[in-house]
């Protein structure tokens, strides 16, 4: 129905790393993705992430398809992870 | 070290900046106290958040600029000022020794470079996008390590170099560095080419053929970083090799 | 609270007298999105209305421009903090659009061109209480700021007032959009500054 997007500024999933290491234990910027929409898999840190928003919304790079929300309100993080269907987290040191 | 910065929950903590130097008209790197630093690893960043004194407070992230371990248990961030931004300008301009700001992190665990890796490594950096880079390139020498780096830094002018006297000293010291230059809008004289954008050219002469299989490290502006790691794709590097890191669309 | 920098002042900021708690006055319009800037040529341009019971009304670029328009001056208010006062624009009201359709829906789900969707109860689109506009300061609403065309409802906070709208779906029970799934209020109201969940 449309023509492709203009993408404005964005950046990348790297960017989410000290809001999702708040929640985390371990970085998720380094584990694997798999995006239910393509059920294409790669770094978290290369998803294509909207800041300039109510919240972050990460997409994927090869659908566009929104992977992760995370919405931050003063004593709460909201982490919508439905668009993920699978993590993989390596573990560092095993 | 490895295992320090990369787990366990984080919380804001207060950097009080030691000093703070120029390393362009623009950009100034900040050398920050912070306690209990746990230790990083080269091309992590961390979150800066800044609060006024009616509560107002923003947030950035910015690369750490220097490697670790430092002798003075220091860590560097270097900040390219944005004329319109709220926080760069601040950080660049207002910001004096003693001052406190809010940071958090180490943080980010993909785009980093790990002194037990021995592939061959290709640093690509447009602009700002240098100051991880440059912890890469220092964090290599002071591990001793003996894998060779080769990094294609693409800067607008000759006057908008981040670190040119430690690149200059690097290359001549540090064996097994090279740098390249690839100015976009002037050269300093004498100059063997006209200003221009990286290109295929650029990097199959200045970087490592794909045979080496080098690990590749891109950052920059988004624009940069897209055609600089579709060169290396179409040079024919393998895509899981190319880590890229995003800068712009923040101030 | 953290440490205060001194010094540090942040973007320009006016805490005026009138605005919904917790609320800064702007003068610009910034620009936000979660996503690509769908761009959406006029001879593709549709704006659907379902009923709950699949009851479809349909209007293309021209159908729709030929609808009565109404000029309105208006408050908005960003849940990012941002207020702009006396926003002025061009656009349909609901109250037209949905004066045909036969429903006894109590909720609606907003859809855009790009995926985006947001809840609004039927009862806060009608009574002249929302549009879809077209023109914003007397020009064509640029694709950054939603057009060729927006949903406007400015007594609830601003992302209820989905950019490149394409339709409206009429729902008997409430459920939540984009936003709403990810934390934000059902409902939004700036005065009540319902901004997150529980709010």
């Amino acid at each position: 129905m449309t023509q492709p997007g203009h993408r404005g500024p964005m950046l990348d999933g790297n960017s989410m790393a000290g809001d999702l290491r708040e929640i985390f234990a371990v970085d998720v910027t380094a584990a694997r993705y798999m995006c239910a929409g393509c059920t294409h898999t790669d770094a978290v840190a290369t998803l294509m992430v909207w800041h300039q928003s109510p919240g972050l919304v990460a997409r994927c790079p090869n659908c566009d398809d929104v992977v992760i929300r995370v919405v931050r309100a003063p004593d709460r993080v909201y982490l919508d992870l439905r668009g993920s269907v699978r993590l993989e987290v390596p573990l560092e040191g095993s | 070290m490895a295992r320090t910065a990369v787990s366990g929950r984080l919380i804001w903590r207060a950097a009080t900046i030691a000093e703070a130097r120029w390393e362009s008209p623009t950009a100034r790197t900040l050398v920050l106290d912070v306690p209990d630093w746990p230790g990083h690893l080269p091309g992590q960043h961390v979150d800066v958040r800044l609060t006024a004194e009616d509560g107002y407070s923003a947030q950035r992230s910015y690369s750490i600029a220097s490697a670790w371990p430092e002798p003075g248990g220091k860590v560097e961030l270097t900040v390219q000022r944005l004329d319109d931004g709220e926080v760069s300008p601040y950080l660049t301009d207002t910001v004096q020794a003693g001052d406190q700001i809010e940071l958090r992190g180490p943080v980010g665990g993909w785009f980093v470079w790990r002194e037990k890796s021995t592939a061959p490594v290709v640093l690509l950096g447009g602009g700002s996008g240098v100051v991880p880079l440059m912890a890469m390139v220092r964090a290599r020498a002071i591990a001793g390590s003996k894998q060779p780096f080769r990094l294609i830094y693409s800067v607008r002018t000759p006057e908008d170099v981040l670190y040119a006297d430690e690149l200059r000293r690097r290359v001549r010291d540090d064996a097994g560095l090279d740098v390249h230059y690839v100015y976009t809008r002037k050269t300093p004289d004498n100059w063997p080419s006209a200003p221009k954008r990286i290109d295929v050219a650029a990097v199959n002469t200045y970087g490592w053929p794909p045979d080496f299989t080098p690990d590749c490290f891109v950052c920059g502006p988004t624009t940069f970083v897209e055609t600089a790691a579709d060169i290396l794709v179409a040079l024919g590097h393998d895509p899981r090799r190319i880590r890229t890191e995003r800068f712009g669309g923040t101030s | 609270m953290g440490i205060i920098s001194r010094g540090f002042g942040g973007r320009r900021r006016e805490s005026v007298p009138g605005l919904p708690p917790g609320q800064y006055l702007t003068h610009d319009f910034p620009v936000l999105s979660a996503g690509p800037t769908p761009r959406v040529p006029l001879d593709r341009w549709r704006f659907t209305v379902t009923t709950e019971t699949g009851d479809r009304t349909s209007w293309n670029w021209t159908e729709f421009q030929a609808l009565p328009a109404e000029d309105v001056t208006v408050d908005i208010h960003c849940v990012t903090k941002w207020s702009k006062l006396g926003s002025t624009w061009r656009g349909v009201s609901l109250d037209t659009l949905l004066a045909g359709v036969e429903s006894a829906a109590d909720y609606t789900m907003v859809h855009s061109f790009g995926g985006y969707t947001t809840n609004v109860p039927m009862e806060d689109l009608l009574d002249g209480k929302a549009w879809v506009a077209y023109k914003f300061d007397g020009e064509d609403l640029e694709p950054e700021h939603g057009g060729p065309a927006r949903l406007l409802i400015p007594h609830l906070y601003f992302w209820k007032s989905a950019k490149w709208v394409n339709g409206i779906q009429l729902m008997p029970e409430d459920e939540p959009g984009f936003w709403e799934a990810a934390g934000y209020h059902m409902y939004g109201d700036p005065w009540r500054e319902q901004r997150y969940q529980g709010d």
